[in-house]
């Protein structure tokens, strides 16, 4: 109910004394718990601004956050006030709206955090007002629908130019056949594909053009010459069947990949496909007799739609396409007005030209022509008004031709701009994808690296490590918590956490003697990059674990962690600290081999940069770096968490090369 | 030159264009009436103004709070300072969303509209209510009274009794238990009539009116009703 209602109620109770005298029966009695109506000035505290109010404005919507005793959830006792944490300015709009009963929507706010706040305040958006309605749906819309490409741009939508990232390698041949048709990028023969057909196609449009000009008939001069498509007819007979060969492989090859075959047939480029081909199937298989043949000389100017194949190609033409479609009213209605302007113009110059003789205008569908040819201002000059009035008519229907036809074109215009800028939006986007993701796996990952840290942490206290100002870094208490639950439900599945590549690994990677590993430094976790490049190290020291370097590298996907990398090294460099047995048997297989032969105590700090993979930069950013501190130099007999953060380079043979050029630092060993 | 038929039509046809075109530009003044420009700056800034808050303490019998929190709530919705008839009864429709209670507002509008000018200030609003909310049980009747009287010349008829009654009934609208049946206000009218006329003269008078009234149980009892609406 409006805010007004609420006002006037008491009038209007007041009012049904006008029934009293007439009622038959006894009229109920009045409800209790009227508190007693002392209105009273509450102070709403948000985010520090206070904003004060009569009690009754608040009472207008009892069934929102602030009219119902919800809001007693939020009261603090000592300051007398209603304490809220949320955004003040937004506030200011949902305080209106108990106010003047009308729900405005700011312009230069974001639209999802004034949703976020009317969600909060349990207010339904759909009373915002008139004046703001629009404008907010429109904005609403904008970001569904970018919310909407993104998703699927991440997806990999179905046929569309999703992700282009490899298909896992169990996935059936059909579907990386179809996804070979769409993203012409992922393979080679794709693109090879690609490319071949294009060709065809061209090579296709411009036989059929070239066979209609005219060669000079050898020797003849003078004699009638003849279309070229006649004078070489096999020669064109070959190139078309050619062509019709591979669009028609191409159309099945698309046919049995496709994911949905109903859709795919229904689809406009199918059909395009389809009607590109047909002429000539239908030309094989109906006899040459001339009553026919008449016909089928009009099908063959379906081949002309090959061209419109190329729209596969061309992502402008798709746009263009596209727009047309959008812009279908606009289209519709500037048609309908030429067409009612014509009939106008046509009449009217029909009767004015009908005097005179030997006048062109001999009915009205004949003006018809004369209109459209004026109106457009083509002007032909084979029809001309020879009456003053049909010349004064036909002047005002030039004039009102061009209007007609300029007024919808701006509109066109801007569609077209609007969706070709959306579509480069998306391109752009697609293509900072891979980095984004890289980055978002990152600050997730950070978590778990830093229990997994914690877990290793404490995994060496528990080995009773003598060592001191061990890396309990202090960790805040929220942390702690978050880490102790954690915890638990490894305890409570009997199954550890682990990271992404040390779990690829496991799956490829062939097992090494099961030689506990002392560190569990090297638990698997945050080392993803750590192992994969530590792996690539080893090669180098150790060259029987190559084949397991190339099974590393793999899984080396988003290196999550350089830093991570770093604690790991610097774990395996040699602290022989006689942590509790490993726990993650498979990382004790590398931590094995790196020990094995590499001698890590007395590493020297050379710098040894791998050009790795393109990493993600280093995490100098990455603000949740477990920043134990405790990683001090191969002697010591902490179990190594490493100084994550000052990333440095410990044994550099193991060093991480993460870093892609440069920025190697050596700590001090 | 002769100008035959449809060439006459076109010469005619250009020269109204041209003119009209010319007037668009401005370089044509046309004589024509210019009262309508003024049509559209209504008077719609009428701003009343209610008289000291100390005066309508004594007029009324309300406290001084009380008015404070009625006033500061007939602001909000009547920024003008005075509701209007139309206003009136699209406020009054709010809480009757089934029927039409278009009438009855009407009628109730005129009763708080004391000094019939169109329009009820906020003295007047606070002067009905003051009677009906805060006044004797006589006074609740006499305003009673007043709001059937339709005519105000004292008599309450019994068509005037009828106007009312269908105006209530209306506000019902049309899903009712028991299905309303077209003579219900009639024979509601003709019972009152039958309780409320004493000297069978077809007219309610206000004596007889109070009198009945005050002899009804039911109707004394209900009156306890307003007692705290605010």
């Amino acid at each position: 109910m409006a805010a007004g209602v609420a006002t006037w109620l008491p009038f209007a109770r007041a009012a049904a004394v006008g029934w009293l005298p007439l009622a038959q029966q006894p009229l109920p009695a009045a409800p209790q718990g009227c508190e007693a109506r002392s209105d009273e000035v509450l102070v709403v505290n948000v985010s520090g601004r206070r904003f004060q109010t009569w009690k009754n404005t608040l009472d207008r919507y009892p069934d929102t956050l602030l009219g119902s005793s919800e809001k007693e959830f939020f009261f603090d006792p000592d300051s007398g006030e209603y304490f809220f944490d949320r955004d003040p300015d937004l506030f200011r709009h949902v305080l209106n709206f108990y106010r003047t009963g009308r729900l405005h929507c700011p312009r230069q706010e974001c639209i999802q955090a004034f949703d976020e706040e009317l969600a909060f305040y349990g207010i339904v958006p759909e009373l915002i007002g008139d004046c703001c309605l629009e404008e907010y749906r429109d904005r609403k819309k904008e970001n569904a629908e970018r919310l909407a490409e993104d998703e699927e741009a991440e997806l990999g939508g179905p046929g569309g130019a999703g992700a282009d990232w490899a298909l896992p390698p169990g996935s059936p041949f059909r579907q990386r056949l179809w996804r070979a048709f769409e993203n012409p990028h992922t393979s080679t023969m794709a693109l090879v594909f690609y490319y071949v057909t294009g060709f065809f196609i061209a090579v296709s449009v411009i036989a059929n053009v070239v066979e209609t000009i005219p060669c000079a008939a050898g020797g003849r001069a003078g004699w009638q010459e003849e279309p070229c498509g006649d004078r070489f007819p096999l020669a064109f007979f070959c190139m078309d069947t050619a062509c019709v060969l591979i669009f028609t492989g191409e159309y099945l090859l698309r046919l049995f990949a496709a994911p949905s075959r109903g859709r795919f047939l229904r689809s406009v480029m199918s059909l395009i496909d389809a009607v590109a081909i047909l002429p000539y199937y239908i030309g094989l298989f109906v006899p040459k007799n001339d009553d026919l043949s008449g016909a089928f000389v009009t099908l063959r100017v379906f081949r002309v739609f090959r061209i419109f194949k190329f729209s596969r190609h061309s992502q402008g033409l798709r746009i263009l396409g596209y727009t047309l479609k959008s812009c279908a009213s606009e289209l519709g209605f500037l048609l309908f007005s030429l067409t009612m302007a014509i009939i106008i113009f046509a009449t009217v110059m029909f009767y004015a030209e009908k005097g005179t003789s030997k006048t062109n205008f001999t009915s009205i569908p004949a003006a018809f022509w004369y209109t459209i040819v004026t109106m457009t201002t083509l002007g032909y000059g084979d029809m001309v008004p020879s009456t003053i009035a049909g010349k004064i008519f036909g002047s005002i229907c030039s004039l009102s031709g061009v209007l007609v036809i300029a007024l919808p074109v701006p509109v066109i215009v801007s569609n077209f701009s609007r969706i070709y800028h959306q579509n480069q939006r998306a391109d752009k986007r697609r293509a900072q994808q891979k980095v984004r993701l890289a980055r978002i796996r990152m600050a997730k990952s950070g978590t778990t690296t830093a229990f997994l840290q914690y877990k290793r942490n404490r995994g060496l206290e528990v080995g009773l490590c003598p060592g001191p100002a061990l890396s309990t870094r202090s960790r805040s208490a929220f942390e702690q918590q978050h880490h102790h639950l954690l915890h638990c439900l490894e305890k409570t599945t009997s199954h550890e956490f682990t990271d992404e590549s040390t779990f690829s690994e496991a799956l490829g990677v062939i097992s090494l003697g099961g030689r506990t590993s002392r560190s569990t430094s090297v638990s698997s976790q945050a080392v993803i990059g750590t192992s994969a490049r530590a792996s690539g190290l080893i090669s180098s020291c150790c060259p029987r674990q190559s084949k397991q370097r190339r099974a590393i590298r793999l899984a080396n996907s988003t290196a999550s962690v350089s830093r991570g990398s770093m604690q790991e090294l610097d774990t395996l460099a040699g602290h022989r600290s006689p942590g509790p047995q490993s726990r993650a048997s498979l990382n004790a297989k590398t931590h094995d081999s790196l020990t094995l032969n590499c001698d890590s105590q007395d590493l020297v700090a050379a710098i040894i940069s791998i050009p790795t993979p393109p990493a993600n930069t280093p995490d100098e950013s990455r603000p949740h770096s477990p920043a134990s501190d405790s990683g001090e130099g191969p002697g010591r007999p902490s179990g190594g968490s490493s100084s994550s953060n000052r990333g440095a380079l410990r044994n550099s043979s193991l060093g991480p090369s993460y870093l892609l050029h440069n920025t190697v630092k050596i700590s001090s060993l | 030159m002769n100008l035959e038929g449809l060439e006459m039509v076109a010469v005619l046809v250009v020269l109204a264009l041209f003119v009209k075109v010319l007037e668009q530009f401005g370089l044509f003044e046309p004589v024509s009436l210019e009262d309508s420009v003024e049509d559209e700056f209504e008077l719609s800034t009428v701003c009343h103004r209610p008289e000291g808050l100390e005066q309508l303490q004594e007029q009324t019998k309300f406290t001084r709070k009380e008015l404070q929190v009625l006033y500061r709530g007939f602001k909000n919705e009547c920024p003008s300072g005075i509701v209007n008839e139309e206003n009136f009864k699209q406020i009054y429709s709010q809480f009757f969303p089934q029927g039409d209670s278009s009438t009855y507002a009407t009628f109730l509008f005129n009763a708080f509209d004391t000094n019939h000018d169109g329009s009820v200030s906020f003295e007047d609003f606070v002067a009905g209510l003051s009677v009906i909310l805060r006044g004797t049980i006589d006074d609740r009747l006499n305003w009673a009274f007043n709001l059937y009287d339709l005519n105000k010349d004292g008599f309450i008829t019994k068509e005037e009794m009828l106007d009312i009654m269908k105006s209530i009934y209306d506000m019902m609208g049309k899903y009712t238990y028991p299905a309303l049946r077209e003579e219900a206000p009639r024979e509601h009218v003709e019972s009152f009539f039958q309780k409320m006329d004493r000297n069978k003269d077809g007219v309610v008078t206000i004596e007889e009116f109070i009198e009945s009234c005050q002899k009804d149980e039911n109707i004394m009892r209900s009156m306890q009703l307003f007692d705290n609406v605010i």
